[in-house]
């Protein structure tokens, strides 16, 4: 399964021009408002009809304005959830479910199991209700089921956690990360919070006015401070695939293991041997030159610096290499050069387990 | 109470008028929600002149409306013609001539009430019925359509109400024939007309504003109804 797009198209001042080309699990599209995410899924979905564009999803052209190709929306395939779950108010949450089974292909209505995907999204006790009396949550939740069931190639998501408050949002993403590991659908994601981004994402493309800034796995676009929106840059971090070794109930710990050494975090629910993705962010990794002793923080993991740099402000990004992963720091320009940091050199990477909320780790 | 009781010729007149209004409605319907669709969601050239049609039977005078349809849907008249030769319709001084006034006069009423129910569906909802699988049709028929039935019940109510009302097109196309044409307002009118006919008007007008009365709460229940469904 491959998404390949090349997209010309201009709307009053707005011009996008984009490229790139993703594969299976999770792509998220990521960038500031503005930056023409939501129009490049349009387009994507058929909902916009492009000046030039090529489009191929899984070896189907779905747009080829060269060769006068275009694929109405409705024979796509294409699944969408919107930032507003857009229900149909005058029908059930089950027909809301059921209806776009009638419009797939015979032999295929039942391809993807209607009892499954109620399982999943936990939204059994909901089948016989109407739409106006769901809460934000459960709506998005039946959006994305009613989208799943309609058995799509690609599933597009653009937002579909911003209109909902702190609480809601964490009680979809368990579901979205379900969905992520357990259909084989590939899901393009749009969002522009780093946080959402970094759980769910395998790969990113970032956009920046209409323009690709960067395309690549998660972990690496997610190191890059200069390519995140102004307000999100806190959020900048690694992400590190960690294994469970063992709970500790006694302090509501877990205990993890990488390539790195040896983590603490606070109680993560997953089994023994199971990989949880943990985001560390950079604003909380704190650097000493010798081995710290008699600290708080209960994660010191022994790293070399890989690369500085260091921008106009006060800061610097250090990048680190411990075993095959990759951490990054930032610090003060004053403390790196106080520290006389130099790539190769070793050094000890102090994380504090409290900084490990519940959102970042699953 | 015994001035209360309605002729025989008078219950002619009631039944005919329900008649008319209903067939009128149910026929034009049809053609209402295509035309108000048109009208609330295409940009074509022409799309002035489709309005100032459409809404030419609310600005003539009824009898110049009359006379036109007298004019084209007439024995002589070149569609009125065609239609007796090519499937022996026949409009002129028939009850489906009142019918045919009473629709035209009716139209812009009706197609006004349903261009702002088409103007409130939320055509996210249709982008997203698309996306599920749904061709235009069908997203039409099983999203717009539904979501526009309070319009449509309106604009029916509204148009079967002046369909009962019609007087000066209905009378000026098809005249005031007893039976055939004479509906309640040429009724009325003709009982206005003799000495001694102010009982039989009066009786007629009681029964025309219980009939409406009777439309109306009718549509209203069945509104909310409808609204209760959209809104739980």
């Amino acid at each position: 399964m491959t998404i390949a797009m090349e997209v010309k198209h201009r709307q009053g001042d707005f011009l996008l021009a984009a490229s790139f080309a993703s594969g299976d699990g999770v792509t998220a599209f990521f960038g500031a408002s503005g930056s023409g995410k939501t129009t490049l899924v349009n387009i994507l979905a058929g909902l916009i009809r492009p000046d030039h564009a090529r489009i191929v999803v899984d070896g189907r052209v779905l747009t080829d304005t060269a060769a006068g190709v275009n694929i109405p929306v409705h024979r796509r395939r294409i699944g969408y959830v919107f930032q507003e779950a857009r229900l149909f108010l005058h029908l059930s949450v089950e027909r809301n479910l059921r209806y776009g089974r009638s419009f797939a292909p015979r032999g295929e209505a039942d391809a993807v199991p209607m009892e499954d995907v109620v399982e999943m999204l936990g939204i059994g006790h909901l089948l016989a209700r109407r739409p106006a009396s769901l809460s934000g949550g459960e709506k998005q939740r039946v959006a994305i089921g009613r989208a799943l069931l309609a058995n799509p190639r690609l599933i597009l998501m653009d937002e579909p956690l911003a209109s909902l408050d702190g609480p809601r949002k964490a009680e979809i993403l368990p579901y979205l990360e379900r969905l992520r590991d357990e259909s084989r659908v590939p899901i393009v994601y749009v969002s522009h919070s780093v946080a959402e981004v970094a759980r769910l994402a395998n790969e990113v493309v970032v956009l920046g006015e209409g323009r690709v800034r960067a395309a690549g796995p998660a972990d690496e676009v997610l190191q890059r401070l200069d390519l995140l929106p102004e307000g999100e840059r806190a959020e900048v971090g690694a992400l590190v695939a960690l294994t469970v070794v063992a709970q500790d109930p006694a302090f509501g710990l877990t205990q993890l293991s990488s390539s790195a050494g040896n983590w603490v975090l606070p109680r993560v629910d997953a089994a023994e041997g199971s990989v949880v993705r943990v985001r560390v962010r950079a604003r909380d990794v704190m650097l000493a030159v010798g081995k710290p002793e008699g600290i708080s923080a209960l994660n010191v993991l022994e790293c070399t610096v890989a690369a500085l740099s260091t921008g106009e402000g006060p800061e610097t990004v250090v990048r680190l290499d411990s075993g095959s992963d990759r951490l990054v720091a930032r610090i003060t320009r004053r403390s790196a050069s106080e520290l006389q940091l130099v790539p190769g050199q070793r050094i000890y990477a102090i994380v504090k387990a409290v900084t490990f909320d519940e959102s970042r780790a699953r | 109470m015994e001035w209360m009781t309605l002729s025989p010729e008078e219950w002619t007149a009631v039944r005919l008028s329900i008649r008319v209004s209903f067939w009128a409605t149910v026929v034009s319907l049809p053609v209402g929600i295509l035309v108000a669709h048109v009208l609330a969601r295409r940009e074509f050239i022409g799309k002035t002149l489709l309005n100032g049609i459409v809404h030419l039977p609310l600005i003539l005078p009824p009898v110049v409306t009359g006379y036109l349809l007298l004019l084209t849907f007439g024995r002589r008249g070149p569609v009125g013609s065609f239609l007796d030769q090519a499937f022996g319709i026949v409009f002129s001084f028939r009850w489906t001539g009142a019918a045919l006034a009473a629709a035209v006069m009716a139209f812009p009423l009706m197609v006004r009430a349903i261009r702002l129910s088409i103007e409130t569906v939320d055509r996210r909802l249709e982008a997203a019925a698309s996306t599920l699988g749904a061709n235009p049709l069908m997203v039409f028929l099983t999203i717009t359509l539904p979501l526009m039935l309070p319009g449509i019940i309106a604009g029916a109510v509204l148009a079967f109400a002046k369909a009962m009302g019609e007087f000066g097109a209905t009378i000026t196309f098809v005249s005031n024939i007893p039976g055939e044409t004479q509906t309640l307002p040429s009724a009325i009118y003709t009982f206005t007309q003799v000495p001694g006919g102010e009982a039989g008007a009066l009786r007629l007008t009681l029964v025309s504003i219980v009939i409406a009365m009777a439309a109306l709460i009718a549509s209203e229940i069945f509104a909310r109804r409808v609204g209760r469904r959209l809104a739980a």
